[in-house]
């Protein structure tokens, strides 16, 4: 049997963390330990096959994989060129493509006999994702979020808390994701001996963005064997949101030596790249250290972290994982960004015309892939990740449109 | 010999332990910080640590983090800190500064560039906190022509390799976290630094500072039997949220006064 965490294509990053220039382990002393504790137990099990197994079970019987590849006919009539598939992360429990991660690390957790989990969360999906995990495993459970974000995802706020976890508002900084990973990373540092820190995205220090990439290729490996049995094909290009990157890593790294296969990862342009207003340091900033790793990063002349601004809390981060950093600069994937009206309409287009209501970070993949569908011919092959779906958005496209739900 | 190992040396000659407050620059504005630091010197202080503002000081307690907070609304950057030290200077040539903070700041400068005009402004040590000697390699080769020391972090979690590995890297002083923890959280258990310093001491010879937690004149004088310096920071710092300018130049060097008293006392 092939062993699902790897794809083959791993050779970044090198034994220190390293994705060219980019990732690294820029943490202080205390967590130096830890990390390498965690680093050692990720490389024994991702051997191992009983944990293996167990993972794939879970995924299978729990979370619901595979999920679909499906083809989006009538969206792709409405575009009028290139073919598109719509990879269906949203169907999976919890509703989007975090629950790959959280399954996997809290199975690492469980085996390093760590009896607490912490985790930050932006949108809420990785938060409601790890409570969800840390019940089924009845660990104890503290996500940290923006008081920002509690606000516009009060949800899943609800949510995980139905589910044991205890939701700690951060008001701190901007009081968003970013302040939530420093307020998680302060816990873990406190707390290091009976704590598990399970990160969301392919950030943090090494070997977060490693081992996070590794739980999300699943996606990845499915959408292709999936596309291979139903056209008998590679797709010609690949599309998915990037704020920290982990769903566009699951969805790009099983196909990075497939060269005729274009990526793109779509960034948050907020209201507009040329007001500042945004949240896409690939296209609009540049490399320095940040919770962990180098990296591209929205930051001042002074090196100071700026407020980023998207209609989508998942994206609405100042980082990227730093091996999208290295694909940026290897060439090797496109960085565009779509702002919040683009990715409204397709969120929009898309549940009009599909019956599949987007999250709106996915939303900003399916807006990119409106304008390249038309570019492509039609025998021509593009699959989007659907990362996550919309429910938990309803009350932010209402409130746009002057709806109380 | 550089400023930091003279006054450690000259200190030791004395039996004396150094005492090393922190404050951040630019807290509660960027005109007193200055003469806030010729005040702690007078105070007693034997080194001083300058906190570089940072937006994301995620090492750090509520108390560092508001006052990294106010020094950004202050507008103070990496260089007015380093202007900071150049005045300081004009009227000590002799107390070491240490810059404290994270390394973005000085990622956006430039290595080389940050290291020269840090050398400069006078300033003697660097400490990113974010930075394990791991990924120090080109920093330390930009710091090392200017003379100025690249200060790092030991921790409880730290075990023998991290402290060997930490002493081909380091030089000056090494700044040894007392708890596990951020800034300020928590109280110091003197038994377990006792220790810890004991099992550093055989494979560092650098002098060994020992801060994060330390909070009154009592802990302040027990560390000082075990330690080589006391740094002391939330405790100053906290007191900045309530006084106004004026008090927070008498009040933060009567508290390091108090810590020298008790420290001498030991």
């Amino acid at each position: 049997m092939l062993n699902p965490l790897h794809t083959g294509n791993e050779h970044l990053p090198d034994d220190r963390g390293h994705f060219g220039p980019y990732g690294g382990i820029f943490a202080s002393e205390t967590l130096m330990a830890p990390l390498t504790a965690l680093r050692q137990a990720y490389e024994k099990y991702r051997e191992d096959s009983t944990f293996i197994a167990e993972m794939d079970d879970d995924l299978h019987h729990y979370v619901g994989r595979p999920s679909p590849l499906y083809y989006a006919q009538r969206w792709t009539k409405r575009l009028g060129g290139a073919r598109i598939y719509l990879k269906r992360e949203d169907l999976n429990h919890t509703g989007a493509h975090k629950v790959n991660n959280t399954i996997g690390q809290a199975l690492l957790a469980k085996r390093m006999g760590k009896t607490r989990i912490i985790a930050e969360t932006g949108a809420g999906q990785h938060g409601v994702a790890t409570a969800t995990v840390a019940a089924r495993l009845g660990l104890e459970c503290v996500v940290y979020m923006g008081t920002e974000d509690i606000k516009r995802q009060s949800l899943n706020v609800y949510r995980m808390r139905l589910l044991g976890a205890e939701v700690r508002g951060v008001s701190s900084g901007t009081k968003t994701l970013k302040d939530a990973l420093n307020e998680a990373m302060r816990d873990w540092v406190t707390n290091v001996d009976d704590t598990f820190y399970i990160i969301g995205t392919v950030a943090g220090p090494h070997p977060y963005p490693m081992m996070v990439r590794d739980f999300q290729t699943v996606i990845g490996r499915e959408a292709k064997q999936q596309l291979h049995a139903q056209t008998g094909k590679l797709p010609d290009a690949l599309v998915a949101c990037v704020g920290g990157g982990s769903n566009a890593i699951g969805l790009f790294h099983p196909f990075l030596e497939d060269k005729s296969v274009a990526f793109y990862g779509v960034e948050a342009a907020g209201d507009g790249l040329e007001t500042g207003r945004h949240a896409a340091p690939l296209c609009a900033g540049r490399p320095g250290v940040l919770h962990g790793n180098r990296t591209y990063l929205m930051e001042d002349n002074d090196g100071q972290i700026i407020g980023t601004h998207s209609i989508s809390a998942g994206l609405d981060y100042p980082g990227v994982g730093p091996e999208h950093a290295w694909l940026k600069d290897s060439g090797r994937a496109n960085y565009v960004a779509i702002d919040d009206k683009e990715a409204l309409d397709a969120f929009h287009e898309l549940t009009r015309l599909e019956g599949i209501l987007p999250a709106l970070e996915s939303s900003h993949a399916l807006a990119y892939c409106k304008k390249l569908a038309p570019t492509m011919e039609p025998d021509k092959i593009i699959i989007v990740n659907l990362s996550g779906r919309g429910d938990k958005d309803i009350h932010t496209v209402a409130a746009l449109e002057g709806i109380e739900v | 010999m550089s400023r930091i190992q003279s006054r450690f040396a000259q200190l030791k000659n004395n039996q004396k332990t150094a005492l090393i407050p922190f404050v951040t620059a630019g807290d509660p504005n960027p005109g007193i910080t200055v003469e806030l630091m010729h005040n702690l010197v007078k105070a007693g202080a034997n080194l001083l640590e300058l906190g570089v503002p940072f937006s994301d000081p995620m090492a750090d307690g509520p108390v560092i983090q508001l006052a990294s907070e106010r020094a950004l609304e202050n507008g103070v950057s990496l260089s007015d800190v380093l202007n900071m030290v150049t005045e300081f200077r004009q009227n000590d040539p002799d107390t070491p500064v240490i810059l404290m903070g994270y390394l973005n700041p000085v990622e956006v400068m430039g290595y080389d560039n940050f290291a020269k005009r840090a050398a400069q402004a006078g300033v003697d040590g660097v400490l990113t906190v974010d930075l394990p000697p791991e990924e120090s390699d080109d920093l330390i080769k930009a710091l090392h022509p200017q003379h100025i020391d690249p200060i790092f972090l030991l921790a409880p979690t730290s075990d023998i390799r991290r402290i060997e590995r930490i002493s081909s890297h380091a030089s000056g002083f090494v700044y040894y976290v007392s708890v596990k923890g951020v800034t300020g959280s928590k109280a110091v258990d003197v038994d377990a630094v006792a220790n810890k310093l004991a099992e550093i001491r055989e494979h560092i010879q650098l002098p060994l500072g020992v801060g994060f937690g330390i909070r009154d004149p009592e802990t302040a004088a027990q560390v000082a039997s075990v330690a080589d310096a006391v740094i002391v920071g939330s405790a100053l710092v906290q007191k900045i949220e309530t006084l106004s300018p004026e008090a927070v130049l008498v009040e933060l060097p009567a508290l390091v006064g108090k810590m020298r008293a008790a420290m001498d006392a030991v």
